[in-house]
C-alpha cells in the first residue's frame, strides 16, 4: 500500500480501529516537563491508577528554571518544578532536575540523547514538540488530559490529520539559515494554513540541512497551526544518532536502520495539499509584527497595513504595528533593538551557538544591546564550553547563561520590559509572551548575532559591508 | 469516574444566563498544581457580593445548580468543570450548554441535565420559595424532580452510557487493554527506553 510518511508511522501504531470511533494509537515516548504534567499526576492518584510506561516517559525541568546560578525565587514556578520532582518519585519516572548534565529543554534533550528516533510516535504537553518531526517521527503537543491520558495507557485515541507536502528545492544561498526557510514558509501559508495537517518537508533544500536545522523547521510547524512537521530519516539522520546514548547499538543498530529506511513517502503517495518554494530564492527573514506569519525578507521594510488585502490581515497588521511601536515603510534593518536572544527550542542547539560565535568572534556587541545567550541544554552548554564558545561570547560583551526555556516565554525572570525590542532565534513573537509590552523580532541565529554587533536588525552580511566603508 | 444513577441534592437557581467560564472560574485561580482545591475559585467575583445565592446558607451545600440558557461558555478550561465539582456540584440543569463544557463535563462525571427553558423557570420559582429544598435528577429515566415537579431532560445517549456506566476516556481506553499489552508486545526490539537512574 502506498503512502505519505506521516500516514506510515500513524498505521504502524494503531493499536485498535473500530468503526465510528477515533483510531487508538501507542505513544512510543511520553516527555514531561514541570508547567503541564501536575494536574495529570494528580487526577492518576485520584483515580487510583498507575501510570504504565514509566520506561517510556522522561521529565525535565525547562520552563522556570532560571538562567544563572541560584535557586527559584517565584513561588509558583518553584511549586511547580518541585512537584515535578515529587510526582516522578512517586510515579518511577526518570527525571533530570537543574543542575544535572542531562537537564534542559525538553525537546533538545530527546535528540540529543538519541531518544528521539525514526518512526516513533512522540508526545508531550508542548506545542512544540513537533520538533522531534526532524527523524522522521510523529511528534505533536497534546493537553493535561491527554498527558493523563497518555501517563494510565500509553495511548491516545486520535481523529485522522490531512497531509502537507511543502518540497523546498534548490540551493540556499550563503547566509540562509533553516529558520529563515520556516519564517518564509509559514509567511507563505500562514498562521492557520497548516490546521489539521502534518506537514512533510521535502526536497533537495531540505535533504543538504544537517538534523539540527532540520529540528528547527519542524519546531516552528506548529506557528503555521499544523499538529506536527516531519521529514524522511536518511543517512544525515542516521549519522547524528550512531552512538548516542540512547540510540540502538550492535545488531539491534542493523535492524533500526533497515526499518528507518522505509520511512519515507512513497512516489505515488498522495497528499492533500502540496507547496512549493524554491530556497534559491529564498534571503535572511525577520518578522515586523506579533505573530510568526508577519514576517518578510530583512531587506524589505515595514510593510503598509493597506497594501493587505484581506480586511482581517490588514486589521491585525495595523494592530501589530502600534504594539511593535513601527511605522510603514521603515527598513527592517534600521530598526534598532535592546535585546537579542539566542536560545529555546528552535535555536538552542550547539550548530545554532557556533553560527552565533562565528559572527561575534573578533567584534563587539554594540553599545546600549544586551546580548544573552542561553544553551538549550547542560549538554549543549558544556560542549560549547568546550569549544570555547563561552568566552568568545562573553568577550564580545554578550551574558552566558544556563539552559532552560528562558526569554522564549519570560517564566524565568529572563523578560523584556514594556517597550523593550528584541532581535529573538525563539518561536513567537505574540503580544506579551516575553514580557508585558516586550516586542520582538523573530530571526535566526546569524541575523541575531549580526544584529548584537550593529544594533540594528542584520545580516552576517551587513558586518562585513561595516568593514568595507570603515576602511 | 464514579457511576451516576441517580442523585438528590440541594438545588441551587441561579438566574442568569451565559455564564462563562471566567465567570465560573477566573484565570488568576488557575496556577494550582493539583486536581482539588478549585472551590476556592469558583464564581469568585459573584461570592463578593453578600447577595450571591451560593452566599445564602440555606444553598450553600448545594449540589444541583439551576442555571440560565448558555452556561458554559468561553474558555476551553477543563478547570470549570474542576471547580463545580471540587465544590460539590453533581449536576447543572439548564437548557442550553457550550459545547466545548458540555464534552469536559461528561468526562469528568458531571451532568449537564437539559430540561426546557419554560421547567428551568419553574425550578428556579420553586427553590426561591423553598430555599433549601432538594432536587432528584434521575439520568435512568431522564427525569428531574422537584416538589410536585416533574421535568423531563436531554442528556446525549453516548454521554449517559458513560455516565452511568462510571467511564471516563481513560476507563474507555482500558476496556480495551488487552489490546495494548498485544500491541507493546509486537514492537521491534530496537525501539528505545528511558533508562533508570
Amino acid at each position: 500500500m502506498s503512502g505519505t510518511l506521516a500516514e506510515k508511522v500513524w498505521e504502524s501504531h494503531v493499536v485498535r480501529r473500530a468503526e465510528g470511533e477515533p483510531d487508538l494509537l501507542y505513544i512510543d515516548l511520553h516527555l514531561l516537563h514541570e508547567v503541564t504534567s501536575p494536574q495529570a499526576f494528580d487526577g492518576l492518584r485520584l483515580a487510583g491508577r498507575p501510570l504504565r510506561r514509566p520506561d517510556l516517559t522522561l521529565a525535565t525541568e525547562d520552563h522556570n528554571v532560571p538562567t544563572t546560578p541560584g535557586p527559584i525565587l517565584d513561588v509558583v514556578s518553584r511549586t511547580q518544578v518541585e512537584t515535578l520532582r515529587r510526582n516522578c518519585e512517586e510515579f518511577g519516572v526518570r527525571i533530570f532536575p537543574m543542575g544535572d548534565a542531562e537537564q534542559g529543554i525538553v525537546h533538545v534533550v530527546g535528540p540529543q540523547r538519541g531518544l528521539t528516533q525514526p518512526g516513533m510516535t512522540i508526545v508531550c504537553g508542548d506545542s512544540h514538540t513537533s520538533t522531534h518531526g526532524a527523524f522522521g517521527a510523529l511528534a505533536f503537543g497534546i493537553g493535561t488530559s491527554e498527558v493523563e491520558h497518555v501517563m494510565a495507557t500509553q495511548t491516545l485515541p486520535l481523529k485522522p490529520f490531512r497531509t502537507m507536502a511543502i518540497t523546498i528545492e534548490g540551493e540556499l544561498q550563503p547566509g540562509v539559515t533553516a529558520k529563515d526557510v520556516i519564517l518564509a514558509v509559514i509567511a507563505k501559508i500562514g498562521t492557520g494554513g497548516g490546521q489539521g495537517y502534518v506537514l512533510e518537508y521535502r526536497g533537495s533544500a531540505i535533504r543538504a540541512l544537517s538534523m539540527e536545522a532540520r529540528m528547527t523547521i519542524c519546531n516552528m510547524s506548529i506557528e503555521a497551526g499544523a499538529r506536527a512537521g516531519m521529514i524522511a530519516p536518511d543517512e544525515t539522520t542516521f549519522d547524528y544518532l550512531k552512538g548516542r546514548p540512547d540510540a540502538p547499538q550492535g545488531e539491534l543498530w542493523d535492524e533500526a536502520v533497515a526499518d528507518w529506511s522505509t520511512l519515507r513517502s512513497d512516489d505515488d503517495a498522495v497528499f492533500d495539499e502540496v507547496v512549493d518554494i524554491d530556497a534559491s530564492s529564498l534571503t535572511p527573514f525577520v518578522t515586523w509584527g506579533t505573530n510568526p506569519g508577519q514576517g518578510a525578507p530583512l531587506g524589505t521594510s515595514v510593510p503598509d497595513p493597506e497594501s493587505f488585502g484581506d480586511e482581517n490581515e490588514k486589521a491585525a497588521a495595523q494592530r501589530a504595528l502600534e504594539y511593535m511601536g513601527l511605522a510603514a515603510g521603515t527598513p527592517l534593518r534600521d530598526i534598532h533593538v535592546d535585546t537579542v536572544f539566542v536560545g529555546s527550542c528552535t535555536n538552542g542547539r550547539i550548530e545554532d551557538l557556533r553560527a552565533a560565535a562565528d559572527i561575534v568572534k573578533g567584534r563587539h556587541v554594540a553599545d546600549g544591546v544586551r546580548m544573552l545567550v542561553v544553551p538549550g541544554s547542560a549538554r549543549v552548554r558544556l560542549q560549547a564550553e568546550a569549544e570555547g564558545l563561552d568566552r568568545v561570547f562573553t568577550d564580545a560583551g554578550a551574558e552566558w547563561r544556563l539552559a532552560g526555556c528562558s526569554m522564549c516565554l519570560g517564566m524565568n525572570p529572563d523578560q523584556l520590559a514594556p517597550g523593550e525590542r528584541s532581535a529573538s532565534t525563539s518561536n513567537r513573537n505574540f503580544e506579551g509572551r516575553q514580557g508585558k509590552g516586550g516586542r520582538t523580532h523573530l530571526v535566526s541565529p546569524l541575523v541575531a548575532a549580526a544584529t548584537a554587533v550593529r544594533g540594528t536588525l542584520s545580516s552576517p552580511a551587513d558586518l562585513d559591508a561595516l568593514v568595507e566603508e570603515t576602511v | 469516574m464514579e457511576r451516576f444513577t441517580t442523585h438528590t441534592g440541594i438545588g441551587v437557581p441561579l438566574r442568569r444566563s451565559n455564564v462563562d467560564t471566567d465567570q465560573i472560574i477566573p484565570a488568576v485561580y488557575l496556577k494550582r498544581v493539583t486536581r482539588t482545591g478549585f472551590e476556592d475559585g469558583l464564581f469568585a467575583a459573584w461570592r463578593k457580593d453578600d447577595t450571591f445565592v451560593l452566599n445564602n446558607p440555606a444553598y450553600a451545600a448545594g449540589s444541583v445548580l439551576v442555571a440560565g440558557p448558555d452556561f458554559g461558555t468561553g474558555s476551553s478550561r477543563e478547570h470549570a468543570v474542576w471547580a463545580l465539582m471540587n465544590y460539590g456540584f453533581r449536576v447543572v440543569i439548564s437548557s442550553r450548554f457550550a459545547d466545548i463544557f458540555r464534552g469536559n463535563s461528561g468526562k469528568q462525571g458531571l451532568l449537564t441535565a437539559r430540561p426546557s427553558q419554560d421547567d428551568v423557570e419553574l425550578l428556579w420559582k420553586y427553590l426561591e420559595n423553598e430555599p433549601g429544598a432538594s432536587i432528584t435528577v434521575d439520568l435512568e429515566s431522564r427525569t428531574i424532580v422537584a416538589g410536585d415537579i416533574v421535568a423531563p431532560f436531554e442528556v446525549d445517549d453516548y454521554t449517559r452510557w458513560r455516565l452511568l456506566e462510571g467511564l471516563d476516556d481513560i476507563s474507555l481506553t482500558l476496556r480495551n487493554e488487552a489490546d495494548i499489552t498485544a500491541f507493546e508486545a509486537t514492537r521491534p526490539a530496537y525501539k528505545p527506553v528511558v533508562a533508570s537512574s
